[in-house]
């Protein structure tokens, strides 16, 4: 069947660089002497510790909750003793620490009961809670809590489901490798998030410079017999592995940057991530491992079945890493981060360990004006301009980045890849975004704070209104027979001081009388109604004031 | 550290500019061969020119000197103006035209990559509006030794005409002024075929060079295209109407800096229009205004100035052209 397909304006065709890797099958790797399991390991809330130190854990036990809804469990990867609940260090460029569970394996790998969970007679929530407790997220990188994303669509009907094996970024082979192995398991995952979100098709996106992998899915297909999945294999181009390029070429529709994919009827699911699914509801098992390429100056680049919390170190040293290595990176060489250390450990957003030596990605050469030769424009896969950004971001005039539309930017580095000017245009714009986050932040905290001052600031008023006031009538209730006593000439300034206040306040009154029937007389019959209302939300508001004047005696 | 991407295309503005410089050799060739090897002394001297005065600019505005010399962005201007001048110009008008591209027109508003002007056409303007006479000391085809020509660009011989021969744009206008048909005019002596003997054949290898910078990426069709067409089609629609008084599109186009214009002017990235749509806005308006200079106005050839206005224009066109940003193609939210 040959289906038509889009394309993406942009992108680039780097070096795929992926046959070192997919040379030989995905290996175990062995467990290492400690696991270093962080809490937070999802886009959403940091799951709350379930072990305390000393305690002892089985495999695919859980030891981190979800915290609410937008966030996902966290579970032991082997049976073992808990040596610590402290912040280690994080697979993050910033080097920051964060809350991690310290498991030193038995070498036992005792599992809790797998109990395969019943999901064609749960409810939709009951579902989705199993796969939050099961700590599902996306595997592709961005580990979005799953359960999210798997309810069938609000604004319209979810109809495609895109199974995303396109797996866009050079020397990453971990999905090729998974969809050799596994397809069958894959496509069985994706059949059942197909029936979680309603959809009436399947369409896995593969790059055709994997033939092995797209072939081996298709057979897979084949075996199943499920005429709603298509195997799909689209040109080799970064990005076309981003999920709104993916869904672009797949199906034509644009999901633009603040919306979601769903409200356009598709939903995205990284091949893993599937296979996740497939695992955690089928056979009771928690997300506990992870397939992760490992590639660049190494001596045996290969894809392993690794623990989630091994450390980088301990992988690194099954394949070998080569002594002029200078650099660790997680993820690929177009979006990966620069690693703090090797003691930082594998999360299950790592899909892969690249070392980088100056041989390989060399330090780039001096950076030089920009010349507007606007060759980032055509590699931005957003269709933005990305020297604008640059300009304005340089300038540190962040409003009109955003009017360049600065968050639409997926920070993929096409521009910055083929800048003949060598500027590191993406730094650029993660700087910018985060002063705007930054600037963002600051503001809503001075909004509260002013919001506290100003309420402060009325409250004493008030309080100091009221006090003058009782002052008055005290005084006014004590002046009064002295006055009696001391006679008309002395009363007499006062009362016409009073006579004075007493017309004011009725001249005012009658005004108000008067504008407020100028203002409804054109309402006609309405009027009754409007004046109730008004007076209805001038109540509401009186009521919301008083419960939080505690003052009011 | 520095973060990703860590791979990097191999791409650099020397690269760019050097084939830039490659590109405009057919036409530099053919060039010297029809009207005599002075404009090699002429490139020479706009080379050395540009590249002392970059160095001493960056030198005073304390930047790091070597790299910037060696993006080869001077070369390009200073060839650029070389090939606009007329081969028996005086030396120090091509030293002083250069200087003025890189001092005022590029150092001055920030270097490589500031510039709101295109260095080129700012040096061109200056000559020719300083120095009409000696701008139109093109010799004729043929005419004079290189040793002759010398004599003209440093010594001080004056007798101008013995050598020089009009271009074909000064004979249109001459004769059209005396009162002459069009079309009788490009049917006199300096005119080949269609647009001057000689001048129609630099203009085709100007094309050629042009081609090769599609070809290679580093100029897109927009402006190319925009200016041919919107020559062509004015020019067209011109000799309609008025025979007696406009000359053809095959004239226009060939005539003149047309086809240099369209390929290897209009398409400086850092002076022009940057967006699709604002490129082709960018070319129409070069090419209407040059032929309007060239049909009514005082000037033979009306290039540089409408490159020079249509630059004051570039930061509205860019901003009124901003292509739809992914997802918000349809008239969405954005
Ligand atoms: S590619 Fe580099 S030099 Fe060219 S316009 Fe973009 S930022 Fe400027
Ligand atoms: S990093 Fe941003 S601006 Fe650059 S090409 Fe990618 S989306 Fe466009």
């Amino acid at each position: 069947m040959l289906r038509k397909l889009f394309s993406f304006n942009g992108g680039v065709k780097p070096d795929p660089n992926k046959s070192a890797s997919t040379r030989e099958p995905i290996a175990r790797l062995p467990l290492p002497p400690q696991l270093v399991i962080p809490l937070h390991q999802n886009i959403g809330g940091t799951p709350r510790p379930l072990v305390r130190v000393g305690e002892r854990v089985r495999h695919g036990q859980r030891i981190g909750a979800a915290d609410g809804n937008v966030s996902s469990a966290v579970h032991a990867p082997a049976s073992g003793i808990v040596m610590a609940v402290e912040p280690r260090l994080m697979p993050h460029a910033s080097g920051l620490s964060a809350m991690a569970v310290v498991i030193e394996p038995d070498g036992q790998d005792e599992h809790v009961e797998r109990e395969p969970f019943d999901w064609k007679a749960a409810s939709a929530d009951e579902v989705r809670d199993y796969l939050r407790d099961a700590g599902v997220v996306g595997l592709g990188g961005a580990v979005f809590p799953s359960h999210l994303k798997l309810s069938p669509g609000r604004a319209m009907a979810t109809h495609t489901l895109v199974i995303n094996g396109a797996e866009c970024e050079p020397f990453i082979t971990c999905d090729d490798m998974l969809m050799r192995s596994e397809a069958h398991d894959i496509l069985h995952g994706a059949q059942i998030m197909k029936r979680l979100l309603g959809a009436r098709q399947v369409l896995v996106g593969i790059e055709d410079n994997k033939p092995e992998a797209a072939a081996a899915m298709r057979a897979a297909a084949a075996a199943l017999g499920d005429p709603s999945i298509e195997i799909v294999v689209v040109p080799t181009r970064y990005p076309a592995g981003g999920a709104k390029q993916l869904i672009r070429v797949l199906t034509g529709i644009e999901v633009p940057h603040g919306s979601r994919s769903t409200d356009y009827g598709v939903q995205c699911f990284n091949v893993a991530t599937a296979l996740a699914v497939l695992n955690a509801l089928e056979r009771g098992e928690p997300l506990v491992r992870r397939i992760v390429t490992v590639a660049g100056n190494v001596e045996r680049p290969r894809n392993f079945d690794v623990a989630i919390g091994t450390p980088i170190g301990f992988v690194f040293q099954h394949a070998g890493l080569k002594p002029d290595t200078d650099k660790l990176i997680m993820g690929g060489p177009m979006m990966g981060i620069p690693l703090p250390d090797m003691d930082a450990p594998v999360v299950k957003a790592t899909n892969c360990l690249l070392a980088s030596s100056p041989a390989l990605f060399p330090p780039p050469q001096p950076e030089l004006p920009c010349i507007r030769c606007g060759e980032c424009a055509r590699a931005c896969p957003a269709d933005l301009q990305p020297f604008e950004l640059y300009w304005h971001s340089r300038a540190r005039n962040f409003g009109r980045a955003q009017e360049y539309h600065l968050f639409d930017c997926i920070e993929c580095g096409c521009c910055a890849y083929v800048c003949p000017s060598h500027i590191p245009l993406v730094d650029y714009y993660r700087y910018a975004k985060s002063e705007i986050w930054a600037r963002e932040r600051d503001k809503d905290a001075a909004d509260s704070a002013r919001e506290r001052f100003e309420f402060r600031n009325w409250r004493a008023e008030r309080e100091r209104e009221e006090k003058a006031a009782k002052l008055a009538a005290r005084s006014a209730a004590a002046a009064r027979p002295a006055a009696a006593a001391t006679g008309a000439e002395a009363d007499d300034p006062k009362k016409a001081l009073i006579e004075a206040a007493l017309a004011r306040a009725r001249a005012q009154k009658d005004a108000a009388a008067a504008r407020a029937t100028d203002e409804l007389a054109p309402a006609g019959g309405q009027q009754a109604g409007t004046g109730g209302l008004q007076q209805a939300q001038a109540g509401g508001e009186l009521v919301q004031a008083a419960p939080s004047d505690k003052q009011v005696e | 550290m520095y973060n990703s991407p860590y791979l990097r295309k191999n791409a650099s503005v020397r690269r760019v500019m050097s084939t830039v410089l490659v590109a405009m050799l057919p036409a530099i060739a053919l060039q010297c061969w029809l009207f005599g090897s002075a404009l090699l002394v002429h490139i020479a001297l706009a080379s050395v020119t540009a590249l002392l005065c970059e160095a001493a600019m960056l030198a005073l505005r304390h930047r790091p000197v070597a790299p910037a010399l060696g993006d080869m962005s001077a070369l390009v201007t200073a060839w650029l103006i070389a090939v606009c001048l007329p081969p028996l110009l005086p030396w120090w008008a091509t030293v002083i035209g250069t200087a003025f591209a890189l001092v005022i027109g590029k150092h001055l508003y920030g270097g490589l990559g500031q510039n709101p002007f295109n260095p080129a056409m700012l040096a061109y303007a200056l000559l020719i509006v300083c120095f009409p006479a000696l701008m139109a000391q093109w010799p004729g085809l043929g005419v004079g030794d290189f040793a002759s020509q010398m004599d003209w660009v440093f010594g001080g011989a004056r007798a101008v005409d013995a050598m020089t021969g009009a271009t074909p744009l000064d004979a249109l206008r001459t004769g059209l002024m005396t009162g002459q048909h069009a079309d009788a005019v490009l049917h006199t002596t300096p005119f080949g075929h269609v647009a001057g003997a000689g001048w129609e054949w630099v203009s085709l290898a100007w094309a050629l060079g042009g081609l090769l910078l599609l070809a290679l990426r580093v100029i897109t069709w927009h402006v190319p295209v925009a200016f041919i067409v919107a020559v062509a089609l004015v020019a067209t629609i011109a000799s309609a109407i008025d025979p007696a008084r406009f000359a053809g599109p095959d004239f226009h186009l060939l005539a003149g800096g047309t086809l240099m214009g369209a390929f290897f002017i209009a398409t400086d990235p850092v002076s022009g229009a940057t967006t699709p749509r604002g490129k082709l806005i960018f070319a129409a308006g070069i090419a209407l205004i040059a032929w309007c200079i060239r049909a009514f106005g005082a000037y033979p050839d009306g290039i540089a100035f409408a490159v020079l206005l249509m630059n004051i224009c570039v930061p509205m066109i860019d901003m009124k052209t901003q292509p739809p940003v992914f997802g918000h193609k349809n008239g969405g939210a954005s």
